[in-house]
């Protein structure tokens, strides 16, 4: 057990990957001498040769295409994608190849390509730099998407990622790069697809992942105090969703809050409404509710903090969900 | 037309272009100092030479009318020759043309969803293709059926996507032939992507045989993001590729002035990459430069531009109808260069084959042609079932829920099915 931000337990995961998987490599922009815009990779060329730790030209559609072409050969690539808003010049290769290639060949190929990348606003950063384009790519077959909200879960669900033979989008919450937590290096919280329940309760489940589990918690203990007890889900995983821990917390609590930072409309907490609407219909004592961004453009830094979904929101749509 | 007159292969007389036009040679071409492009040179084309290629430039060994001219770099590469492979070559043109015509019919009766003719381009695609070696790997748009032939493809596989019994139709890991890719481009990157690999294995392991790539593209991908993005990644880490562009002057119904001001060739030296210009339609001068090519990727100096001038005959797609947008004459004309005629005259005159050589060829295309026909109609139906098997490698919750529904949804029409046979009977 040792304690170390998120940033450096990514670090310290991909180091471990790097070291006990010779076909692994880690290819972006900026992410050798630099060691990334955030860090992450930081001191990992020094140590394992610019072979292993590529700075690729300025092309995120190439980082992928080539990326593709390399696990074809063998290789296991791990990419970085600068930043959220950046992803787009790589979209097609991401969605009509990538995603595709296995189900294209029948079976016979596989694209075991990791793809990081740090997403989510609070950071008072320009445009493009604060974004959660999450459910456009959980909408795409053939992609896995997790996302994790602590340091442990960072340091294992990267090196999960890599030994997934499916391409896995990895998405970092970059505000909760600096959080501390403790890192078990030995033993590892098990299936990266699985939800966890980060704390229990009985009167409502609130469903957050990545950069909103620590509000939720936040937002948890503020309603304790005014004698709620609520149930926080971290998700982990975006595709597949674990629909059954979900659907079994909504089966003992009769109320479901879903957050998250992208657009609510066309989003992942629809999705999950949904489902544990038929689910759990008799169970829930209200309706589904979402806290998430408004259907806008990510806003600039000066409002950001009226968009992102903060205790108080999380708050009011569990009083809301109360009310019923 | 510019278009048809521009991809003119050496004969003068018909080269001017109806546009004004600057001289390539004097404008883009001109590599940066410090250019990778080689300065070794002096041949027809021009294009290994530090200046651009003019739009008439090609390099070519056979002509139109049967007639060999000597190139200093290349002609070395086809002099030493078995006949048996001259035959070859021209065994194999015939083989995809015959086999386009069968697929072509099988479209219109209505046995295939859509077919994409190759006829005119059997020269660029089987001397390319017979230049690589086993280890070698080809990354194919989707008209690639000559190349497919020299990698050792049962044809009867390409027409499994244009039935849509699947979207693949072949492994890819037995012939090094990829899979064809339908976004246009997307696959040069791949083809980088492979070859960026292939020098990482020679990094891990020197004994690894030494391979390249051949990424192919047209003249219409040409324009694509993607094809920039992958040359500069192929330029910046040597990676042993060549890029492959059939420029058939036709993108659907586009003309190639509107992709490109210059010959593409040209585009090669701001990559900093050797680039030539060869004739499309002859079959030994793109065996000779793709062979000087791949040996070039391979022994680790880096990718190189082929660009083979050639023409479209036939329509895109047995959807497209291309009297809506060119002109007969220039069909016509194409047809003059057909790359068939000129390798058969060459054979004939060399006494390198006789009528009964001729007589055979033919009658292998008809066996293979009904062997084709025969695959297709008794394709059967695709499975529903293998798609959900196949969206990811490992188990995935929501595809097995899916699936079960579906299964559960299915077996409940047993019963409807079970009283319809019996009342049918009754």
């Amino acid at each position: 057990m040792s304690t170390m931000t998120m940033a450096k337990a990514i670090n310290e995961g991909l180091r471990a990957k790097l070291a006990n998987d010779p076909k692994s490599f880690l290819m972006g922009e900026d992410i050798g001498s630099l060691g990334g815009v955030y860090r992450i990779t930081e001191g990992l060329k020094a140590e394992f040769g610019a072979h292993r730790v590529m700075d690729t030209p300025l092309a995120e559609s190439g980082i992928i295409g080539t990326a593709l072409g390399m696990a074809l050969r063998g290789h296991r690539p791990i990419c970085e994608i600068q930043f959220d808003g950046f992803v787009f010049p790589a979209f097609n290769q991401i969605t009509t190849q990538l995603a595709k290639i296995r189900t294209r060949s029948d079976g016979q190929l596989s694209a075991p390509v990791v793809i990081r990348i740090p997403y989510g606003g609070g950071i008072g950063s320009i445009e493009h730099h604060s974004e959660s384009p999450e459910a456009l790519f959980a909408h795409t077959p053939g992609l896995r998407i997790i996302t994790p909200s602590n340091a442990n879960d960072a340091y294992w669900m990267i090196q999960q990622a890599v030994e997934c033979k499916d391409p896995v989008i990895f998405f970092e919450p970059k505000r909760r790069y600096w959080l501390k937590g403790e890192v078990d290096t030995e033993n590892s919280p098990g299936d990266p697809f699985k939800a966890h329940v980060v704390r229990e309760g009985s009167d409502a489940t609130l469903v957050a992942y990545g950069p909103l589990v620590p509000v939720a918690l936040a937002a948890a203990n503020a309603a304790a105090e005014d004698g709620h007890s609520v149930e926080v889900i971290d998700l982990r995983s975006i595709s597949p969703i674990d629909f059954d821990t979900v659907e079994a917390s909504v089966n003992k609590t009769g109320r479901l809050v879903v957050a998250h930072e992208a657009p609510t409309f066309g989003g992942i907490g629809g999705e999950i409404a949904s489902r544990i609407s038929e689910r759990c219909f008799y169970s829930l004592e209200a309706p589904a509710i979402r806290v998430g961004g408004f259907h806008m453009p990510y806003p600039v830094a000066r409002v950001e903090e009226h968009y992102l979904p903060d205790i108080d929101r999380m708050l009011e749509a569990l009083d809301r969900a109360f009310a019923y | 037309m510019g278009a048809a007159q521009q991809a003119d292969t050496g004969t003068s007389g018909s080269g001017a272009p109806a546009s004004p036009r600057p001289q390539a040679g004097n404008q883009a071409g001109n590599p940066p100092a410090g250019s990778q492009a080689p300065s070794s040179a002096g041949n027809s084309a021009g294009v290994l030479r530090n200046a651009g290629v003019g739009p008439d430039e090609a390099v070519q060994l056979l002509d139109e009318h049967g007639a060999t001219h000597h190139d200093a770099t290349f002609s070395s590469y086809i002099e030493k020759l078995d006949p048996d492979v001259l035959r070859g070559f021209y065994r194999d043109m015939a083989t995809v043309r015959r086999f386009d015509t069968e697929a072509t019919a099988l479209q219109r009766q209505g046995e295939l969803a859509l077919w994409v003719p190759v006829i005119g381009q059997e020269a660029a695609q089987i001397g390319s293709g017979s230049a690589m070696n086993k280890a070698d790997y080809a990354f194919p748009t989707y008209r690639e059926h000559g190349v497919a032939l020299t990698r050792g493809l049962d044809l009867a596989d390409l027409l499994k996507l244009f039935r849509g019994v699947t979207n693949g139709g072949w492994d890819p890991r037995e012939t090094n032939f990829h899979l064809y890719t339908l976004v246009l481009a997307a696959q040069t990157l791949h083809a980088v992507g492979y070859a960026m690999g292939i020098s990482r294995d020679l990094v891990a392991d020197p004994t690894t045989e030494p391979a390249a790539v051949v990424a192919y593209f047209g003249d219409g991908a040409s324009s694509e993001g993607d094809v920039h993005e992958s040359m500069v990644f192929a330029a910046s880490y040597d990676a042993p590729v060549v890029f492959f562009c059939q420029n058939n002057n036709w993108a659907i119904s586009v003309p190639f002035e509107v992709q490109s001001k210059i010959p593409l060739v040209n585009r090669a030296a701001g990559y900093g990459m050797p680039g030539i210009r060869v004739d499309g339609n002859d079959v030994l001068a793109v065996y000779a430069v793709t062979q000087w090519a791949l040996d070039h990727a391979r022994s680790g100096h880096g990718p190189v531009f082929i660009e083979a001038s050639t023409y479209r005959v036939g329509a895109h797609t047995t959807a497209d109808d291309p009297t809506k947008y060119r002109m007969n004459a220039e069909e016509e004309l194409w047809k003059t260069r057909d790359p068939l005629a000129r390798l058969e005259t060459y054979l004939r005159a060399e006494n390198l084959a006789d009528d009964a050589f001729f007589e055979q060829v033919k009658n292998d295309g008809d066996e293979l042609a009904a062997h084709v026909r025969r695959t297709t109609l008794a394709l059967g139906s695709a499975d529903i079932r293998h798609k959900f098997a196949t969206v990811y490698a490992e188990a995935h919750p929501l595809v097995a829920e899916e699936l079960a529904w579906f299964e559960n949804y299915e077996a409940s029409f047993a019963d409807v099915d079970t009283e319809n046979a019996q009342g049918g009977a009754a």
